[in-house]
Parts: C-alpha cells; sequence; structure tokens
C-alpha cells in the first residue's frame, strides 16, 4: 500500500457536553477513496469538518502526511489549501459567477496568474459539460450543476485529497447520477477522497474501504464487497437492511403503479 | 454635583417631570391616533384601485422626503397664516405626528398583509376553514406579530421625535430644563452639563425598555 | 404670493441648502465609519470594545439629536469645552447616525450564511480574503435598503441644526418670518429646498434598491 496521506488518531469531539465523536482513529492512503456511512446523526460529517479543522477536536490528533494539524490559524489556512471539501449546500458564492467562484481560491490563496487558472477552469467545466455556463450567476443553475461547479472549485485548488459531505443529499433523484459520475471520474484517476455519502450504490462502486459508524464510533470497517454483502456485525446488517427495505418498497410500489 | 443642588431646589425636579409628561402624553395621543387611522389606511394600501393607491404613495412619499420640523413649521406657522387659525404649539404637534405616524403605520401594515404568503391561504381553505376562520386563525395573528415589534419601533421614533416641539414654543422637557438653567445661571453656571444630562437619560429611560420589548418580540416571532 | 421676495431670498436659501448639505455628508461619512467599527467590535466579539459599542448603539437610537445637541452646545461651554455651531452638528449627527448605521451593517453581515464563510475557508482564504472577497459583498448589498433609509433619515434630522444657532434652511426659514412676516414665501422656500436636498437622493436610492433585488443573489438555495 502506498503511504498514509491522513492519520486521524483518537479523536473526540463533543458539543455542550454531548459525546459526537469518541475515539475515532483511521488512516486514508495515498490514490485511496474512503466512504463513511451510517445512520443520521451519527457524527460523519462531524468527523470531515473536523479533518479539515471547521471543527476544533477535543483529544487526539490528525495527521497530514506525518505532519499533525495544529489549529493554529496559519496553519489551519496551509491545510485548507491541500484538503479540498465539497458541502451539501454547495455554498457557491452568490454574488460571484461561475468563473469568479472558480478563480477566487487559486488566484488568491495560491496567488497563480489569472489567465493560466482560467485555462485551467475552462478546461474543467468542460469535463464536467459546464462550459457554457461559465458566466452564469449561481442562482441559474440547478442543484446539480451547483454541486459539479463546488466540485471543480475544489478541485482547481490542485488538492492532495477531497472531503465531501454528503454531496448529493440536497439534490433531486435525477441530478445525482450528474454528480456522482463526475466523482467517480475522480476516483478513476486517482483522487484520494474521504466520502460520507447515503448513496449505498455509489459507496459501493466508488470506495476502495468502507468504514461505519455509528454513535460517534467506528463499528465496522473493511472492504466494499465485504461490507455491502457480508456484514460482520449486526448493527451493520441492520443498517443496511433499512435501505433494502426501502428498495423494496419501491419495487412493490412499481409493481402495483404497473 | 451643581446639576443635582439646582434640580432639588425647589420645586425644580417637579416642574421636568411635568415637561416630560407633555412630551409623553402629546406623543401618546399622537401614536394612538397613528395606531387606529394607520390600520385603516392600511387597508387602503392593500386595495387594487388605482387612485387610492397613488393617493397613499403621495402622502408616504411625502412624509418619508419632508422632516418633521419643516410639518411642524407648515402647521404652526402656516396655518395661522393661510386660514387665520391660530393653532397651540400642541394642537401642530399632534396633527402633524399623527399625519406622519398613520402614513407610516399604514406602511407597516401594508407591508405586514402583503408578507403572508398566498399558500398560507391556500393550505388554510384546503383545510376547509371558511372565509372568516382563515382571517381570524392564520392570516391575523401572523399578520399581528409582524406588526407588532415595527409599530413599537415607530413609537420609539415618535417620542423621540416629539422633543422638536420645543422648537415651536410649547414647554416641554428640553424647554424646562433651559428654563431652570437661566434661572440658576448666576449662581450655578456648571449646572447645564448635568442637566441636560439629566434631560438625555430621561429620554433613554422611556425609550430604551420600549426598543427592548420591540427587539425581543421581534426575535421571539420571527 | 410675493415672487420678487421669492427671487430676492433665494441665494440666501441656496446657501443654507448647501451649509445643510456639507454638514449632512460629513455627518453621514463619519456616521458610517463609526458604525463599521461599531459593527466589527461587535462580529469579532472584542473584549470591552464590544460591550462599550453595544451601550452606545442603545444610548445613541434612544435619545433624540435635539437633546444630544443641547449637550454639546450649551452643556458643556458651561464646564470649559467649547465646540462651533458647526462642530457641535456633526459630532451630534455621527453619534446618532453611528449606531443606526452600526445597526444596518450588523443586519447585513448577520444575513451571510455561516456556510459561506466556511465555504471560504475551505478555498483556504486567510481570515482577511475571506472579509473580503465573500463576506463583505455580500453582507454589503444585504445592508444597501438599511443604509439608504439611514442616509435619508440622517439628512432629514439635520432640520434641527437651526437649534444650535447653524444658519441652515430651518434658521433662514424663522428668520425670514420673523423679519418680514413672509410666512407663506418663506416656507413655501423651506420646502422647495427640502425637496430639491431629498427628492434625487430617494428616488435614487430606491433605484438602487430595485436593481441590488434584481440582481438579488438572495440565498444561494
Amino acid at each position: 500500500m502506498a503511504n498514509p496521506l491522513l492519520e486521524v488518531r483518537h479523536i473526540s469531539k463533543g458539543f455542550d457536553g454531548t459525546g459526537v465523536l469518541e475515539d475515532v482513529s483511521l488512516t486514508v492512503h495515498e490514490g485511496e477513496v474512503l466512504v463513511v456511512v451510517g445512520p443520521s446523526g451519527c457524527g460523519k460529517s462531524t468527523l470531515l469538518r473536523c479533518i479539515n479543522g471547521l471543527e476544533r477536536i477535543d483529544s487526539g490528533e490528525i495527521l497530514l502526511r506525518g505532519k499533525p494539524i495544529t489549529g493554529e490559524k496559519r496553519d489551519l489556512v496551509a491545510v485548507r489549501q491541500k484538503v479540498g471539501m465539497v458541502f451539501q449546500s454547495y455554498d457557491l458564492f452568490p454574488h460571484m459567477d461561475v468563473m469568479g467562484n472558480l478563480l477566487l481560491g487559486p488566484t488568491k490563496a495560491l496567488r497563480r496568474p489569472k489567465a493560466e487558472v482560467e485555462a485551467e477552469a475552462m478546461a474543467m467545466l468542460k469535463r464536467v459539460g459546464l462550459e457554457e455556463k461559465a458566466h452564469a450567476l449561481p442562482r441559474t443553475l440547478s442543484g446539480g450543476q451547483k454541486q459539479r461547479v463546488a466540485l471543480v472549485r475544489a478541485m482547481l485548488m490542485k488538492p492532495e485529497m477531497l472531503l465531501l459531505d454528503e454531496i448529493t443529499a440536497a439534490l433531486d433523484p435525477e441530478m445525482v447520477r450528474e454528480v456522482l459520475n463526475v466523482v467517480l471520474d475522480l476516483a478513476k484517476e486517482g483522487m484520494t477522497m474521504a466520502i460520507v455519502t447515503h448513496e449505498m450504490r455509489f459507496a459501493e462502486a466508488v470506495a476502495d474501504r468502507v468504514i461505519f459508524l455509528e454513535g460517534g464510533v467506528i463499528v465496522e470497517e473493511g472492504a466494499p464487497a465485504q461490507f455491502f454483502h457480508h456484514p460482520k456485525t449486526e448493527r451493520a446488517r441492520q443498517f443496511l437492511n433499512t435501505f433494502v427495505y426501502e428498495a423494496a418498497k419501491k419495487q412493490s410500489e412499481n409493481s402495483a403503479d404497473a | 454635583m451643581q446639576a443635582l443642588d439646582v434640580l432639588l431646589k425647589g420645586r425644580n425636579l417637579a416642574r421636568l417631570l411635568q415637561g416630560l409628561w407633555v412630551t409623553l402624553s402629546l406623543s401618546l395621543a399622537a401614536i394612538a391616533l397613528s395606531v387606529a387611522l394607520g390600520l385603516l389606511v392600511g387597508m387602503l394600501m392593500t386595495m387594487k384601485n388605482r387612485a387610492i393607491r397613488a393617493f397613499c404613495r403621495l402622502w408616504l412619499e411625502t412624509i418619508r422626503i419632508v422632516p418633521q420640523l419643516v410639518l411642524l413649521f407648515l402647521v404652526y406657522f402656516g396655518m395661522a397664516k393661510a386660514f387665520d387659525i391660530q393653532l397651540s404649539g400642541e394642537a401642530s404637534a399632534v396633527i402633524v405626528f399623527t399625519f406622519w405616524g398613520a402614513g407610516e403605520m399604514g406602511d407597516l401594515v401594508r407591508g405586514a398583509v402583503q408578507s403572508i404568503p398566498r399558500h398560507q391561504t391556500e393550505s388554510a381553505n384546503a383545510l376547509g376553514l371558511t372565509r372568516g376562520q382563515v382571517y381570524r386563525y392564520v392570516i391575523i395573528p401572523q399578520t399581528v406579530r409582524r406588526l407588532i415589534p415595527q409599530a413599537i419601533n415607530l413609537a420609539t421614533r415618535m417620542i423621540k421625535t416629539t422633543s422638536l416641539i420645543m422648537l415651536i414654543g410649547v414647554v416641554e422637557v428640553l424647554k424646562v430644563a433651559q428654563q431652570i438653567i437661566d434661572n440658576a445661571r448666576y449662581d450655578a453656571l456648571q449646572a447645564a452639563v448635568g442637566i441636560y444630562g439629566v434631560v438625555f437619560f430621561l429620554y433613554f429611560i422611556v425609550c430604551w425598555p420600549i426598543s427592548l420589548a420591540a427587539g425581543r418580540l421581534e426575535k421571539k416571532w420571527a | 404670493m410675493d415672487w420678487t421676495f421669492i427671487q430676492r431670498f433665494t441665494p440666501m436659501y441656496a446657501e443654507a441648502a448647501l451649509l445643510t448639505l456639507r454638514m449632512g455628508l460629513t455627518g453621514i461619512a463619519l456616521s458610517m465609519a463609526v458604525g463599521l467599527l461599531c459593527c466589527l467590535a461587535q462580529h469579532y466579539r472584542l473584549p470591552a470594545l464590544r460591550q462599550i459599542a453595544r451601550a452606545y448603539i442603545e444610548l445613541a437610537r434612544n435619545t433624540p439629536l435635539l437633546v444630544q445637541l443641547f449637550f454639546l452646545y450649551f452643556g458643556l461651554p458651561k464646564v470649559g469645552v467649547r465646540l462651533s455651531s458647526e462642530t457641535c452638528a456633526v459630532i451630534g449627527l455621527t453619534f446618532l447616525g453611528g449606531a443606526y448605521m452600526a445597526e444596518a451593517f450588523r443586519s447585513g453581515l448577520e444575513a451571510v450564511d455561516k456556510t459561506q464563510r466556511e465555504a471560504g475557508e475551505c478555498l483556504g482564504l486567510t481570515g482577511l480574503q475571506n472579509l473580503r472577497y465573500v463576506i463583505f459583498p455580500q453582507a454589503l448589498a444585504t445592508a444597501v435598503p438599511a443604509v439608504c433609509a439611514n442616509v435619508i433619515f440622517l439628512t432629514k434630522e439635520t432640520s434641527v441644526f437651526s437649534a444650535v444657532a447653524l444658519a441652515d434652511l430651518m434658521y433662514v426659514a424663522k428668520d425670514l418670518i420673523g423679519m418680514y412676516y413672509k410666512t407663506d414665501e418663506a416656507l413655501l422656500m423651506l420646502v422647495a429646498a427640502y425637496l430639491v436636498l431629498l427628492l434625487p437622493i430617494s428616488v435614487v436610492f430606491s433605484w438602487l434598491e430595485r436593481r441590488l433585488r434584481y440582481a438579488g443573489f438572495g440565498r444561494a438555495a
């Protein structure tokens, strides 16, 4: 296996006295895609936010390429330039057009020349099928388009790693695919990613390794084929069953319609 | 503390508070009239009739653009000349502040009514409520919640603006303060700072709790 | 209506209007600076400064300008602080306006989603870059209507400057009424002068607000 890019060691995090993460440890290697699943409120999003320093951890440590992240302001800015993050709510900057959104990070945080970044941005937009939207305002885009722009915005920082926090949760079903295709593409190219998602099919397809988080602790960890088809723990089995049940219900509804 | 000595001498403090009462009673009269008229005006403003709406618009723009002191001058000096009626300062004040307050209040009512989304009515209708019940249980409670904090804010603005009436000769709190200072100018020259300071805090003590209440209600009902 | 009278005294009104305008603009510009400082002190929760800003805002918003001016102009000289009419007018207007501007800016900053700040941070922007490119432009756009309303409000408030012996529009009008008993003419010119001052501002502002609303980036989702 390649070098560990990210190491999370025994971190804990609580809000107002209630523990959200308890003694969580994990490693993400270079080129690896780690998928985190679990019931809502299990601490998945908090985990990603801790990695990127959006939440302070109460104890434990997080290392990027072997170097601990201190949580100091300077250090955090440097970390965030290397670790990109995309949110459920897209969070494009509404007062800038798509190109403005894409240029901001590379030209201001990385101080790269505008023309150069612009060319890269255009190429990336083309890849995700949005080149004609370069000068559209975010509010004129569909949810799926916004999320693809948000992905491109994160990628243009040339991050060593991407954190994706339920990026399809706010999308209409027919838009989920166009976004996930982009992510699958990135995985194929060897992008290191940590992904929180509710899309089990997608999780199975994209993951190199799956972590099942419940109640702030890692309950099970394994290869996707094994986790999704032969989970070791009872709790993981129950969790996966809720999805099976929903699928079965949908099927019966469909046949009832027909 | 010279100011304290002067204020405690004779009936000075009582006179000052009487002056404050003049300010407050005139504001209260104008506020009461403004609320009553404003509710009516607000209804007019939401009507579809173009002439009525244009008229209200003109009224609103007038009170938004012309300073209240100018309006006071117009009524106090202008009316006397034009119609040969000598209005007292107090009467002019109530007329002007009601003219101003009713317009502003009307606009607040209009804003509150129009801010209720249409689907609120629709979903109430879908529950099988009658038109009267829709108003009683859905529209009016929501309108009132939006309206009350803003109306309270308007009230504090009206109280503060009432301070202008000393400039048309009404003896209110600031004028009384001036008189007290004038009387004491030989033996307590420095009292002026303290006494004007007291007037400043009197206004603050009256307006601040009202503003606080408005802020609380706004947060609670947001 | 005595038109020759009006003609004769128009220059006097023009001069007074210019004075009002100059005092108003100075006061409003300073108000914005004070407002911005107070707003930032509160936003960044600076110890002590934040409480001072809050107390100042409550004081200034809950007392009338006329009383503030009396304190400055008639009170302070008695303890040895002598200020000219102009200085009093500008200080008074700034004291009042700073608090209103602070509130306008604050509501603008509060309207920017927390996630916007996070999105900026995730792009590796420094705190200052984030403020400048991401947060301020959005906060300002939201604050525009309130700031415009404040500008009009403060310009109107200048009408009480005459009380501290500043030769502004009200002062001139009152003077003419007293001296020549030409009430109609004096009042007509008074109203006309304020319309000339405020109507253009009002029209420009409502145009600006409409434009911002249509360009309205509003909330992202």
